[in-house]
C-alpha cells in the first residue's frame, strides 16, 4: 500500500489486458501488486508468486510483455501504454 | 597519473569511495558499472525522479551519510566512464561482460574493483513463497524507493539488526506494524553487549528502535521459533512458538530475513577464492587484508564480507589505496591507518551483532518435507533429503546436480547456503566441509540472443535459435 508520494503524474498501463492507473516512478512490481495480489504463477504449479527480494537478485518477479519478452518487475519502471502480462501471452516455452 | 584501465563494479558506498579515491589520486581511465539506474547501492538507494521526500524521511539517522555519498558520486560521475543500468553477467579473460541499455558489451580491464553488495540470508519456513512474503531488505526498498509498505498489516520476522530498523522505519512512515518476531533470545544480546559497545552510537540506536516500537504498541517477541506463514493464495497470518506456547498473528505481509549473504559470484569468476568464516557462519572472500583477491582484482563492501554501509565506505577506500600502491602511485599511510583502526572497531561490533542474532540453522533438521527449499525450481526439503540419503553427495554442487536445487534463475543466491546447512545437518558433517555452490556465468539471467550477439560462436547460437523457433512453430 502507498504511504505517500502520491502527487506524481498518473500513468496508465495494461495488466493482462485490463487498464490500470499507476504513478510515474512506480516499478512494475509496485503497480501490479497495487492492482492485485500476485505477479505470476510458479512454473511448477506451486501457486502464485509476488516477488521476494525487490532488488533484482532473486528473479522471482518475472512478468511478460505482449511480445513474450521477460520483464523483471522490481527493476523495471512503468511507462505509459505498457502492456504487461502475468503469463507469457505468446505461450513460449519458459 | 595513471591511464591503466580500472573497472569498478557497483556504485554503492564501497564503489563510490573507491572511485572517488582513485580519481583524486590521479587515475584517469576509470569505468564505473552499475546494475541500478542511480548510485547509492541498496542501503542508500535513491528515489526515482519525481519523488519529493527529504533525505531524513528516506534515510532517517543516516540521512547525512546518504546525502554525502550521493554528492560524492554526482561530483565524480562526469569524470569517469559511468555505465548505469548495466548488468555484469560474466568476467572472463580479463574482460567484463555487460548487458545494458545499448545491448551487450565487453570491457577489457587492467584492474578490477568489485563492490557487488549483498542480499538477505533466508531460512525457508513453510509458506515462505506466498505472495506477501518479502525479504527484509525488499520490504525496506519498497518503503525507501517506492514509498510503499509491503502490506496493510506487516510482521517482521527473523534475526538481525535490520529487523528492528525496518520495523521502526515502517512505523515512522505510518504503516501498521503488527509485530517483530525475533528468533534470538534477549539473553544473546546481553551476552554480546560488551562487543556492541565498540560502536556505542549504533548500539544505542538499536535500543531506541526497540523502545519506540514498544511505545507505539508493536509487539516484540524474542526467542521465537517461526512455524509457518499461513495462507493459500497470499499471506493471512504467521504462526510461531515462544516458550513452548504456540501463537498466531493475523497479517497480510511478512518481511523475512536472517542477516545478509555476500554477493560473490563475479569475484569467483574473476579468480577470487573464498574462505569459511565461523563467526558469521558463512563463506566470504579471502583477501590479503587490503582487498586484493587475485592479480589486479580487488574487493570491498558487503560483497566481500558483511560489514554494513560504514565498512563498505572504508573498504572501498582501502581497495583504492591497494590499487594505487600496485600502480606505483603515492598512497596515504595516514588514511590507511585510520581505515585499519576504524575497521577493527567495526569488526568487534560485527562479532557482537552475530552473537546477538545467531542464525537458527538447527531449525532446518525439523523443517517439514513438503516445505519448498529452492523457490526457483520448486524443490522441497523432502526431495533434497531423499537425494542426500539415496545418492550420498559429498558436496553441495553434487547435490545440486542430483536434485536441481540452486539450478534456477536466482543461481542459488537464495537457497545455496540452506542447501549446505541441510547437507551438513543430515550427514553430521561440519558446514565448511560440504562446500558452497560455485559461481557460474551468467550470474543473472539474460536473453540468449543478447549473449550470442557478441560472444564467440554467435553464428552457431543463432542457428540453434532459428531451429528452436522452427520446432516450436511446427508444434
Amino acid at each position: 500500500m502507498r504511504l505517500g508520494e502520491q502527487a506524481r503524474p498518473a500513468v496508465e498501463i495494461k495488466i493482462d489486458g485490463k487498464r490500470f492507473s499507476c504513478l510515474a516512478g512506480d516499478t512494475v512490481l509496485t503497480a501490479v501488486l497495487l492492482a492485485g495480489r500476485h505477479l505470476r504463477q510458479s512454473e511448477f504449479g506451486d501457486g502464485p508468486r509476488a516477488g521476494f527480494c525487490n532488488m533484482g537478485a532473486c528473479q522471482d518477479c518475472w512478468m511478460y510483455r505482449a511480445d513474450g519478452e521477460r520483464v523483471r518487475a522490481c527493476t523495471t519502471y512503468v511507462e505509459g501504454g505498457m502492456d504487461i502480462y502475468t503469463a507469457d501471452p505468446q505461450h513460449h516455452v519458459a | 597519473m595513471s591511464l591503466e584501465k580500472i573497472v569498478i563494479i557497483g556504485s554503492g558506498p564501497a564503489g563510490t569511495r573507491a572511485a572517488e579515491t582513485l580519481l583524486r589520486q590521479g587515475c584517469r581511465n576509470i569505468t564505473g558499472i552499475s546494475e541500478a539506474p542511480a548510485s547509492g547501492g541498496q542501503i542508500y538507494r535513491r528515489q526515482p525522479a519525481g519523488f519529493g521526500r527529504q533525505a531524513d524521511e528516506v534515510y532517517g539517522s543516516e540521512a547525512e551519510k546518504a546525502t554525502a555519498l550521493h554528492r560524492s558520486f554526482d561530483a565524480l560521475a562526469g569524470s569517469i566512464d559511468y555505465r548505469p543500468n548495466a548488468l555484469v553477467w560474466n568476467i572472463f579473460d580479463r574482460k567484463v561482460f555487460t548487458n545494458g541499455p545499448k545491448g551487450v558489451d565487453e570491457i577489457p580491464f587492467d584492474r578490477l574493483v568489485l563492490t557487488t553488495g549483498a542480499m538477505d540470508r533466508i531460512l525457508p519456513i513453510p509458506g515462505w513463497t506466498l505472495p506477501g512474503v518479502f525479504t527484509l531488505g525488499g520490504a525496506q526498498i519498497a518503503l525507501k524507493h517506492q514509498a510503499c509498505a509491503i502490506g496493510r498489516q506487516v510482521v517482521f520476522a527473523g534475526a538481525g539488526p535490520l529487523l528492528y530498523l525496518v520495523a521502526w522505519q515502517y512505523m515512522k512512515a505510518g504503516a501498521h506494524v503488527v509485530a517483530v518476531l525475533d528468533t534470538s533470545a534477549f539473553a544473546n544480546k546481553i551476552a554480546a553487549s560488551l562487543k556492541l559497545l565498540a560502536l556505542p552510537r549504533l548500539m544505542f540506536r538499536g535500543l531506541k528502535f526497540r523502545r519506540d516500537l514498544k511505545a507505539k504498541g508493536v509487539a516484540l517477541h524474542e526467542g521465537v521459533r517461526l512455524a509457518r506463514v499461513e495462507g493459500t493464495q497470499s499471506v493471512t497470518a504467521i504462526s510461531f512458538e515462544k516458550g513452548g506456547k504456540k501463537q498466531w498473528l493475523a497479517c497480510d505481509a511478512v518481511g523475512l530475513g536472517f542477516g545478509l549473504n555476500p554477493e560473490m559470484q563475479l569475484a569467483e569468476l574473476a579468480g577470487a577464492r573464498t574462505r569459511f568464516d565461523r563467526t558469521f557462519r558463512q563463506w566470504v572472500l579471502a583477501h590479503d587484508g587490503e582487498g586484493r583477491v587475485a592479480e589486479g582484482v580487488y574487493v570491498a563492501g558487503d560483497g566481500h564480507a558483511i560489514g554494513g554501509a560504514d565498512v563498505a565506505e572504508l573498504t572501498g577506500e582501502r581497495a583504492a589505496w591497494a590499487v594505487l600502491a600496485d600502480l606505483g602511485l603515492p598512497v596515504s599511510a595516514e588514511r590507511q591507518s585510520v581505515i585499519r583502526r576504524a575497521l577493527k572497531r567495526q569488526a568487534i561490533f560485527r562479532e557482537g551483532i552475530e552473537q546477538s542474532f545467531p542464525l537458527p540453522a538447527e531449525w532446518l533438521a525439523d523443517t517439514p518435507d513438503e516445505t519448498i527449499l529452492c523457490r526457483c525450481e520448486n524443490v522441497t526439503f523432502g526431495e533434497v533429503r531423499a537425494a542426500i540419503t539415496e545418492l550420498e553427495p559429498n558436496d553441495v554442487n553434487r547435490l545440486k546436480a542430483f536434485a536441481r536445487p540452486g539450478m534456477g534463475r536466482c543461481q542459488g543466491r537464495v537457497c545455496g547456503h540452506v542447501l549446505a546447512e541441510l547437507l551438513a545437518a543430515e550427514t553430521g558433517r561440519p558446514l565448511e566441509e560440504v562446500g558452497r555452490l560455485r559461481g557460474q556465468a551468467p550470474v543473472k539471467p539474460l536473453h540468449y540472443k543478447a549473449a550470442a550477439g557478441k560472444a564467440e560462436g554467435a553464428v552457431q547460437v543463432q542457428q540453434w535459435l532459428e531451429q528452436a523457433d522452427k520446432v516450436l512453430e511446427d508444434g
